[in-house]
């Protein structure tokens, strides 16, 4: 399963995703789904812990939502905002209204630069737009510097979390995968090993690149500079040796002062892996002495969520990844499951925007457990979201047909009690006096694990107006 | 005050003993609540599954059945919640409907909370409960994180639980500390049947950790829960029972 190469989305042409289905594959696998889910358990406690830390933790989620919800409403402000001080700082600043603009913009840079080997640091979004086939089929050699992001690139593979990008594969596999691709001995898995060789790889890769692509954190729209976070340092490294620096970014990013920024500092690490910080916060103010500096502003599709009443609260999101590791869901059917380059609670409400037909299922894909809402450092309601995508899902007739009969039905027997009362009798007289075997079969799905509860001779309603004859039953 | 018990549309059919034991520690309490008929269900079930306009009478009759109430009491936590979150938001085809739904809305509460905060849990030493068992308490998410019976455990706030302080009050219980006290279950409504792998697997997560700490016997305020687990159980044949919450009060657990 793990084996199977991941196909990245092509909107309006690919089937439906179908969630519960990829979800029973994954779980055919229970060692393989224990494992998964542990491993994301244990981020996040790490994060329940580096929370704990923080005093006033729940008061910086309420500051960091309230000045993402103002950026977001005066967002063309501060993009221009941004694009003035950025260009005043030495950057060229481009705007793709979607991602077919975006990988263009990025080609003819480079184009004109003649240049051929790009080295990118993890950016979801140059995913989202499919950058690297695009750039792959005209020529250009594509690497992520990304552990996790390499690993999946070798594999054929898109990333399955957008801050664990290789979450799903155990460490023999990336050996296998490193025996393959990098020639590391046949069995090696110690992770430090492993490591090595793929900072041995990379330098290469590094010191020959002709440019580098990077994503943004933060865009600061006072100040014109922005800031990437990493772990191992690959967006630093790119950006210091490279003669030209791509940086893409979606428009939600900007934020409007440099004083606003530690607000999600604090905010950001700890979501999502449970550290204070990351290991590298790098503020670019301006390119290197004869380094050219490009940033792409992009929208592909988030104006449009931003005009929607009852979603723009989704674009709050920095992508800490913290309701995936949390989504008792997501550790449960991996990130592959949902089709979509942002997996997840945040995946189901930002996806679905983009083509709703073919993502009907993710808004499904979730029990509104409300862990999400609860663990998310923006506070975008989630579950609200996901509960309000199903009726758009329902509304547009992307549901299934027996969903809609059997709801239908139920409303019909819940608006005439006197029905409701008769029908349920005879369900659970049905039920008592049917053989096992019959009841098994006619509880359907549910029945596959799951015994019917136990049916008792008689209603609570039955026994009510017997035991309490005097009692009131405000029947109106 | 008037006061009302809605007993949900699955509690009715299936779970009679659990409203009847409800009811029984209301009365035993002093609490005279009515149980109103003409409304089988608050419209949950079709609003989840995406069906909110189709699941409007339904919300709209519980309204109108619940409109004079002063309180009512839901015996399930994700009831509750729905009632609160939605009756104000979906009656508004006219001003006076509308003002009815966000009435009934705000005077929604669910029996635990209700016992909590309204009896307080100082009366309810007097029922005299006993429960010998070592119990894994499952509050529920929307009971949770919806109408705050607890502090989740993603918050930064102080810790509080009203379940376990009102299973404290009984006499002999020992609860079970769990590695994952607030892990979703997995039951979902519809996403029981429309993901019944990941809800199958959530569940029986939950039912490994009970065994990991030596749990006797599962209590919830939510039976919705606990139909999905109980049903994953007893087709394992675990032997754990299940229990709401009020039939421990009442005495009546384990005495069917």
């Amino acid at each position: 399963m793990s084996k199977r190469a991941f196909e990245l989305p092509v909107l309006g042409q690919s089937a439906p995703v179908d969630h519960a289905g990829a979800a029973a594959v994954f779980n055919a696998d229970v060692a393989r789904t224990d494992w998964h889910d542990e491993s994301l358990w244990f981020v996040r406690e790490k994060r329940d812990r580096a929370a704990a830390l923080v005093s006033d933790w729940e008061e910086l989620r309420e500051r960091a939502s309230a000045i993402k919800e103002h950026a977001l409403t005066h967002l063309d402000e501060y993009l221009t905002q941004f694009e003035a001080s950025a260009i005043a700082n030495g950057m060229h600043v481009h705007w793709a209204l979607d991602a077919d603009e975006h990988n263009r913009i990025v080609h003819g840079i480079l184009e004109q630069a003649g240049a051929h080997k790009l080295v990118k640091s993890k950016s979801m979004l140059t995913e989202e737009c499919g950058l690297n086939p695009y750039l792959e089929a005209r020529g250009i050699d594509v690497v992520d510097s990304d552990l996790g992001e390499r690993i999946v690139q070798l594999r054929k593979e898109g990333p399955s979390h957008i801050v664990l990008p290789a979450i799903h594969l155990k460490r023999g596999e990336v050996g296998e995968t490193f025996h393959e691709f990098l020639g590391t001995p046949l069995g090696m898995d110690d992770p430090i090993a492993l490591t090595r060789a793929a900072r041995e790889h990379l330098r290469g890769k590094f010191l020959a690149a002709d440019a580098t692509l990077t994503g943004m954190n933060f865009a600061v729209a006072e100040s014109g500079g922005f800031v990437v976070c990493t772990n191992e340092g690959n967006a630093d490294l790119g950006m210091a040796l490279a003669p030209i620096h791509i940086a893409s970014v979606g428009i939600e990013k900007v934020i409007p002062r440099l004083e606003d920024l530690p607000v999600f500092l604090r905010l950001l690490a700890r979501s999502g892996t449970g550290q204070a910080i990351t290991s590298y916060t790098t503020h670019v103010h301006g390119p290197r002495d004869g380094q050219a500096l490009h940033v792409i502003l992009v929208d592909n599709g988030r104006t449009k969520q931003l005009a929607r009443e009852e979603f723009w609260g989704s674009l709050k999101c920095i992508r800490c990844g913290a309701c995936m590791n949390t989504c008792p869901v997501y550790r449960r059917s991996g990130g592959h499951s949902y089709g979509s380059t942002v997996p997840g609670p945040i995946g189901s409400v930002l996806t679905p925007g983009l083509d709703l037909e073919r993502y009907a299922s993710l808004p499904f894909a979730s029990t509104l457990c409300g862990s999400c809402t609860a663990v998310c450092p923006v506070k975008i309601d989630l579950d609200g979201q996901l509960f309000r995508w199903r009726q758009h899902v329902t509304e547009r007739g992307y549901s299934s047909s027996t969903k809609g009969l059997a709801i239908r039905t139920s409303v019909l027997l819940f608006d005439r009690p006197r029905l409701f009362r008769a029908v349920g009798a005879l369900a659970r007289l049905g039920q008592r006096i049917m053989p096992r075997a019959v009841v098994r079969f006619a509880s359907g799905v549910w029945g596959r694990t799951r015994e019917a509860p136990v049916p008792p001779r008689e209603s609570f309603r039955t026994w009510y107006r017997r035991e309490r004859p005097d009692g009131r039953r405000g029947v109106r | 005050m008037k006061t009302a018990l809605f007993v949900p549309c699955y509690v009715d059919q299936f779970y009679p003993r659990v409203a009847i034991a409800a009811l029984t520690v209301l009365e035993r309490l002093g609490v005279n609540v009515d149980v109103p008929e003409g409304a089988a269900c608050c419209g949950q079930p079709s609003a989840n599954a995406g069906y909110a306009r189709q699941g409007r009478s339904t919300l709209e009759r519980f309204v109108d059945v619940y409109a004079d109430y002063e309180k009512i009491i839901v015996l399930s936590g994700s009831c509750a919640v729905h009632v609160r979150l939605h009756a104000g938001e979906i009656i508004a085809h006219d001003r006076l409907a509308e003002t009815a739904g966000i009435r009934v809305a705000r005077r929604t509460t669910e029996f635990c909370a209700f016992l909590h905060d309204d009896v307080g849990v100082a009366a309810l030493a007097g029922l005299g409960a006993r429960f010998e068992e070592r119990v894994a308490v499952h509050i529920g998410c929307h009971g949770l994180r919806g109408l705050g019976l607890a502090a989740p455990s993603e918050l930064q706030i102080k810790p509080f639980d009203k379940v376990c302080a009102i299973l404290s009050s009984v006499g002999g219980i020992e609860l079970a500390e769990l590695s994952r006290p607030d892990e979703c279950c997995g039951f979902g409504g519809t996403f029981s049947v429309g993901e019944p792998d990941v809800s199958t697997k959530m569940g029986r997560d939950r039912l490994r950790d009970y065994r990991t700490h030596a749990a006797t016997a599962v209590v919830s305020p939510d039976m919705s829960c606990l139909m999905h687990l109980d049903g994953l159980a007893r087709r394992e044949r675990l032997g754990v029972p299940m229990y709401h919450v009020a039939e421990v009060l009442a005495g009546t657990a384990g005495k069917a």
